[in-house]
């Protein structure tokens, strides 16, 4: 059986809310800040209710590859997409696509950021909010 | 020196006589002064005009942040410098939540603002506006809760903005009137909160989302890790996490130095109701953190109330509490009652007061009217007993009317409320701001009475005092007054940066010289220190230009009837260590 990885909120409970996943995410390009950030952390309507964590869930049949005018998002072994830059156009089509708000937008370049399911956040949540998890490919 | 971060020196001027805004760049300032309290107080000298009236249109608040902003773990904070309205010189104060992230997201290193608006408003910063919106609708609301509920629905991009706004006591210029940001962060000391009040800001919003250029970025990512990581593991932070700073309740009062009833007393025969431990086990919901910080040292107590006039009818709130608050709102009222404390605290909240002058002040007034100075036509019929906090909810209701001339008095502080009625002696306030909670020894009231803002955490006395104490060592007074002065102007440093003083381990002088260079500043170890000095030094220039004379402090004379940890006070040692201290900063 061929496996892969994905990003697993594991428990938002525990989540204070400190974003360090979210500038762990922009920091992949040792870049200080958030625009490369595919991973965001907004209160559940105050932060008396504690947090929401927005991330790519890899869903096996992803609704923002089905938008994409131009097959720049391909879906990926083990749910999400990967995109190719060179084939979008920066519609932002996928951005309204996808009904959890993964879809995170670069003003810089124009593109969509998309989840890679790499796991670097998963080293800077110190409570134990994320975590990478083993997904079979079927 | 090739700083990296261009957008750090933008400095936006916000002038509401005109409703006009603007940015300047002001890159050698921020090289010299590094940025948050330095680059601050350079900016408030410059735009402040001497003897302005702190709740004129001429005061000037500025919000400064600094290189480490976004950059670094625990640098979380903003500074706020102003003239103050309750001591009537230098005001200063820091809060965290989402505020510094996003100053800095937005591309500004410092934020000015002058002039008074007409008609309440509403600031919303972004990186290439400024938008004025009316806030009619919004003043004189009950509640800071729902000021920000309002404003969080209505503007700003989620996830990446602080919201700061005042409550009904910011608007009545109640001298100690705090700021609050994100809910349950606070500017809280020295009355921001009312200078936004005279301005008719009833709220800021700002929001961005960029990145920033450094110099090394391997050198950065590693650096990055070695401090996260340092920050995660250490003791102090897992104290922090664990039980936040309520932890120190039982240690401070096991050693006598917790202040209870208006200092009557330096220990709490009630503590272990109101200590961090028995308020976790028995509250704690929530813990959160500020942006950038993976300690998360705010603790949230979940407090289920029933109505008292319908069965099974029952809210249930939300409520912070730290150790500065349980002091004040505790142990300084003689509450032992941890729902009753609770809900004081929650009272503070949502009026948006200053947790620690508001519980001193009700202190001073508990004892002015036992010792007949006032009485119940001065009270309106409130008879102010210690432990009694549902009184004490309601002096603060009294407070926020201001339905006579005591409680008009009373909103200007405990100094000027003990100059009118009396009791002076046992008005604990310092330079005119109320005391925080540490009664260990000399050190701490020294930091009290010379420390620029006149707060616990410029000196670090209560921790010299703490540490004396454990070793048994005794240090001449010329040594205290050196090593209290070296505190404070290496936290100048910090406080440019801007990182959190709960990491002043973390970044040593080695650290911090390290982060700064990866984002191009060429310092050494000496160079930081002697901007701690100059940055100190300013501050005490602006003090002194605006009335505050070293020479004639008022030293309330409780602090030395009440035995601290370190026994009673040696008056004439205290005043030696003032002297010395005085002495070395030689302005």
């Amino acid at each position: 059986m061929k496996k892969s990885k994905r990003l697993a909120v594991i428990d938002v409970d525990k989540c204070v809310g400190c974003l360090s996943c979210v500038f762990a995410c922009t920091r992949r390009y040792s870049i200080p800040g958030l625009t490369k950030s595919a991973i965001e952390i907004k209160s559940a309507g105050g932060i008396e209710r504690g947090f929401v964590v927005v991330v790519c869930r890899a869903c096996p049949d992803p609704p923002c590859a089905k938008v994409c005018p131009t097959n720049a998002l391909v879906k990926r072994q083990g749910g999400g997409v990967i995109l190719n830059q060179n084939k979008c156009i920066g519609c932002g089509l996928c951005v309204d696509a996808c009904p959890i708000g993964a879809v995170f937008w670069d003003d810089e370049l124009n593109k969509p950021v998309i989840c890679i399911h790499c796991g670097y956040c998963v080293d800077f949540c110190p409570h134990g909010v994320l975590a990478l998890e083993e997904v079979e490919i079927t | 020196m090739t700083i990296t971060d261009n957008l750090l020196f933008r400095v936006l001027y916000i002038d509401l006589n005109k409703f006009k805004y603007w940015v300047e760049s002001k890159p050698e300032l921020f090289e010299e002064y590094i940025g948050g309290t330095g680059v601050a107080i350079r900016l408030l000298t410059e735009e402040c005009p001497k003897n302005a009236d702190p709740l004129g249109p001429e005061n000037v608040i500025v919000f400064a942040i600094g290189p480490l902003t976004v950059v670094y773990p625990l640098a979380s904070k903003t500074v706020a410098l102003f003239k103050s309205p309750l001591t009537g010189n230098l005001g200063e104060s820091h809060a965290g939540g989402r505020s510094a992230m996003a100053i800095r997201m937005a591309g500004y290193g410092a934020i000015v603002i002058k002039g008074a608006s007409e008609v309440p408003i509403i600031l919303d910063i972004r990186r290439d506006k400024v938008e004025f919106h009316d806030a009619s609708a919004l003043w004189g609301m009950h509640s800071t809760y729902t000021v920000g509920r309002i404003v969080r629905e209505k503007f700003g991009i989620p996830g990446f903005r602080t919201i700061m706004r005042i409550g009904r006591a910011g608007e009545k210029l109640i001298r100690y009137a705090s700021v609050v940001t994100e809910t349950y962060r606070h500017f809280g000391r020295l009355g921001l909160g009312a200078v936004l009040g005279s301005k008719k800001i009833k709220a800021i919003i700002i929001t961005g989302k960029r990145n920033i250029n450094i110099a090394n970025p391997k050198e950065y990512r590693e650096l990055y890790a070695e401090i996260y990581n340092a920050a995660v593991k250490s003791p102090v932070m897992k104290k922090y996490h664990d039980l936040g700073t309520p932890a120190n309740v039982i240690p401070l009062n096991e050693i006598k130095a917790l202040p209870t009833r208006n200092l009557t007393s330096s220990y709490f025969e009630g503590a272990e109701t109101i200590s961090g431990e028995y308020l976790a086990e028995h509250f704690l919901g929530r813990r959160v953190a500020c942006a950038h910080c993976p300690v998360g040292c705010i603790h949230l107590a979940a407090l289920r109330e029933p109505y008292e006039d319908e069965p099974y009818f029952y809210k249930t709130k939300m409520i912070s509490y730290d150790y500065e608050l349980i002091y004040s709102l505790g142990s300084m009222l003689g509450i032992s009652n941890s729902q009753g404390l609770l809900k004081l605290i929650d009272e503070i909240e949502t009026e948006g007061l200053d947790a620690m002058s508001t519980g001193v002040v009700l202190a001073w007034a508990t004892e002015a009217y036992h010792k007949g100075l006032i009485s119940e036509n001065e009270t309106m019929g409130l008879k102010l007993t210690w432990g009694d906090y549902k009184t004490y909810i309601k002096a603060i209701k009294y407070l926020i009317r201001q339905p006579n001339e005591f409680y008009k008095t009373l909103a200007l502080g405990s100094e000027a409320a003990a100059k009118k009625y009396g009791g002076l002696d046992f008005a604990l306030s310092f330079g005119g701001n109320e005391m925080p909670g540490y009664h260990t020894g000399p050190a701490a009231h020294i930091g009290h009475l010379l420390g620029s803002r006149h707060s616990h955490l410029d000196m670090g006395g209560y921790s010299l005092d703490q540490k004396l104490l454990k070793t048994g060592e005794q240090l001449p007074p010329e040594e205290i007054a050196k090593r209290l002065l070296s505190e404070e102007e290496w936290r100048q440093i910090l406080s440019s940066l801007v990182v959190c003083f709960f990491a002043r381990g973390i970044y040593t002088p080695e650290i911090t010289a390290k982060t700064l260079k990866t984002l191009g500043y060429n310092l050494t170890e000496e160079d930081l220190k002697e901007i701690g000095r100059k940055i100190h030094r300013e501050k005490y220039k602006f003090k002194i230009r605006e009335g505050f004379d070293p020479h004639k402090l008022r030293i309330p004379e409780r602090i030395f009837e009440t035995p601290t940890s370190h026994g009673k006070i040696d008056k004439k040692m205290f005043l030696e260590i003032v002297e010395h201290i005085l002495k070395l900063i030689n302005i």
